[in-house]
């Protein structure tokens, strides 16, 4: 088994399909959207393969040491390129094959028209720790 | 064996031993010792006097381990300098625990772990999930706690609004997994109210009694945010209410008012009303001006806008809200929301969609995407 990050962003990534903001939805359209992606979550717990997800607030700052005294805090000066991170799944899948398989149906969440986004997921390997043994 | 007996008398040990010279860790250990000790013993040879019993064994434990240690003579001078344990007039044990663990030199989160942790009686497992960080972290945070007061002896009577903060801390910290924190608090509160006679513990069990009885009817079945006036009422916990009401009036009765007690009696007001028109704002209002009166606090001003534009008008409210600062916490819900009522959608659905930026957790931020959709969605139409 190997550890995936699925990445959901603000901003950073291309643009999606169906790219309208979630408040010019319907609210019918948002519950949709919603249980699709807690059925999502809950399917993966079954076979197994969910390992924890969580959602970011879309403020942030950029924080640096600067010498002596409080660190400077900033929102940019790169604030039109930042990435800014939406949210993270860490699935434990077969392999990269599955990962894939899997942030396309997360990419396929309904949204305006009930259509789906078609939004863009970074799918990230995970380090680990220690060496497979192989033999 | 009685587990919940045994969690009871748990505080209680530790006090005494506490109060005989042990510090607060070594303390701990050896309490835990003479656990272990009971569920052995105890199945077949139940002891006639189970804190006694208690008391006894974890107090030989700590000897046991006090002589083991280098530190042996200091601490056997110490002991002998001890009067022996008597009653404590007008405390009870577990009551010198509470502000033992509500010092000062606690951070608040740490107060309140410790807190779980000795008067609670709950094992580290349970709180770390509580939580939900990881069980080592929550050991660390609570060993180092102990490491803090560990010289900090009971002579000196703490600060009752400290444990009471540290108590709603608590509260509001919700639950997970089989520790439900806010019943527990309630728990702990009750103990507190039973043993110190003091208007704003009654007034914080009141308003925890008050919040906690209609928690069934803040959620909707899948976990979405509902709003007071949308919450199905015949969902609301009736008797819990009578009870917080109950004590709520007993401890106004005797006329020292404090911010835990005018917050009750808001709860109290939405709890007593039939319907949501039913409220009584004019009142609300009149209690949110005692409570701005007592703590002049930005967040106090911020819900008295609201209550003012539900007694006076949406116009009311904004005029209150203009003075506040537009930076505070929920700012623009409560403007887009009394926007929204002037007649105002469109800069409603703005402020709506910027509160949901801003908002603290899911519920709330899922709950305000939610208005603003509502709003752009009738304009379209």
């Amino acid at each position: 088994m190997a550890k995936y990050l699925l990445l959901k962003h603000y901003r950073g990534a291309p643009a999606a399909v169906n790219d309208v903001p979630m408040d010019q939805w319907t609210p019918e359209e948002i519950s949709a959207h919603l249980q699709f992606m807690r059925d999502f979550a809950d399917r993966l717990e079954k076979t197994g393969e969910f390992v924890d997800g969580q959602a970011l607030a879309p403020e942030g700052a950029w924080v640096r040491y600067d010498g002596e005294g409080r660190p400077p805090v900033t929102d940019g000066p790169f604030a039109e390129t930042k990435d800014l991170i939406a949210g993270w799944m860490i699935i434990d899948v077969d392999g990269y094959d599955r990962a894939v398989e899997l942030a396309g149906e997360l990419s396929a969440a309904p949204g305006a028209g009930g259509k789906p986004i078609h939004e863009w997921l970074e799918v990230r390997p995970f380090l680990a720790a220690h060496p497979t043994v192989t033999d | 064996m009685d587990e919940a007996l045994v969690r009871s008398l748990t505080p209680g040990v530790l006090t005494i031993l506490v109060r005989r010279g042990a510090d607060f860790a070594a303390a701990e250990d050896a309490v835990q010792d003479a656990l272990i000790e009971a569920f052995r013993v105890w199945p077949a040879d139940p002891p006639r006097d189970p804190k006694g019993w208690l008391v006894t064994v974890a107090w030989r434990k700590f000897l046991d381990q006090a002589r083991a240690d280098s530190a042996r003579r200091r601490r056997e001078d110490l002991v002998e300098d001890e009067p022996p344990p008597g009653p404590a007039p007008g405390l009870d044990d577990t009551l010198q625990l509470y502000f033992l663990c509500a010092h000062p030199s606690l951070t608040p989160s740490s107060a309140a772990a410790l807190t779980l942790r000795a008067v609670g009686g709950l094992t580290t497992r349970q709180i770390a999930r509580a939580h939900l960080v990881p069980e080592a972290t929550m050991a660390q945070r609570i060993s180092r706690a102990k490491r803090t007061v560990s010289g900090v002896r009971f002579d000196r009577p703490g600060d009752v609004a400290t444990v009471l903060r540290v108590l709603y801390l608590v509260f509001n910290e919700g639950y997970s997994g089989d520790v439900d924190l806010a019943a527990e608090a309630i728990r702990l509160t009750r103990q507190l109210a039973a043993a110190i006679d003091h208007p704003e513990v009654a007034g914080l069990l009141a308003l925890m009694l008050l919040h906690h009885a209609r928690r069934a009817s803040r959620t909707g079945p899948d976990g979405s945010l509902v709003p007071l006036a949308e919450q199905d009422r015949g969902r609301w916990d009736t008797r819990m209410i009578a009870e917080g009401i109950g004590i709520l009036q007993a401890a106004l009765a005797r006329d020292r008012l404090g911010e835990f007690q005018a917050q009750a009696a808001v709860a109290a007001l939405h709890a007593d009303a039939p319907t949501a028109g039913e409220t009584d704002w004019v009142q609300i209002v009149e209690w949110y001006d005692e409570l701005v009166r007592l703590t002049d606090s930005p967040v106090v001003r911020l819900n008295r806008a609201v209550a003012l534009g539900e007694a006076d008008g949406p116009r009311a409210g904004l005029a209150a809200l203009a003075a506040l600062d537009d930076s505070l916490p929920r700012y623009a819900a409560v403007a887009a929301y009394l926007h929204e009522r002037d007649g105002d959608p469109e800069t409603a659905a703005r402020l709506y969609a910027e509160a949901a930026r801003k908002a603290p957790n899911l519920a709330e931020r899922d709950y305000l995407t939610r208005q603003a959709a509502r709003l752009n969605a009738g304009r379209r139409r």
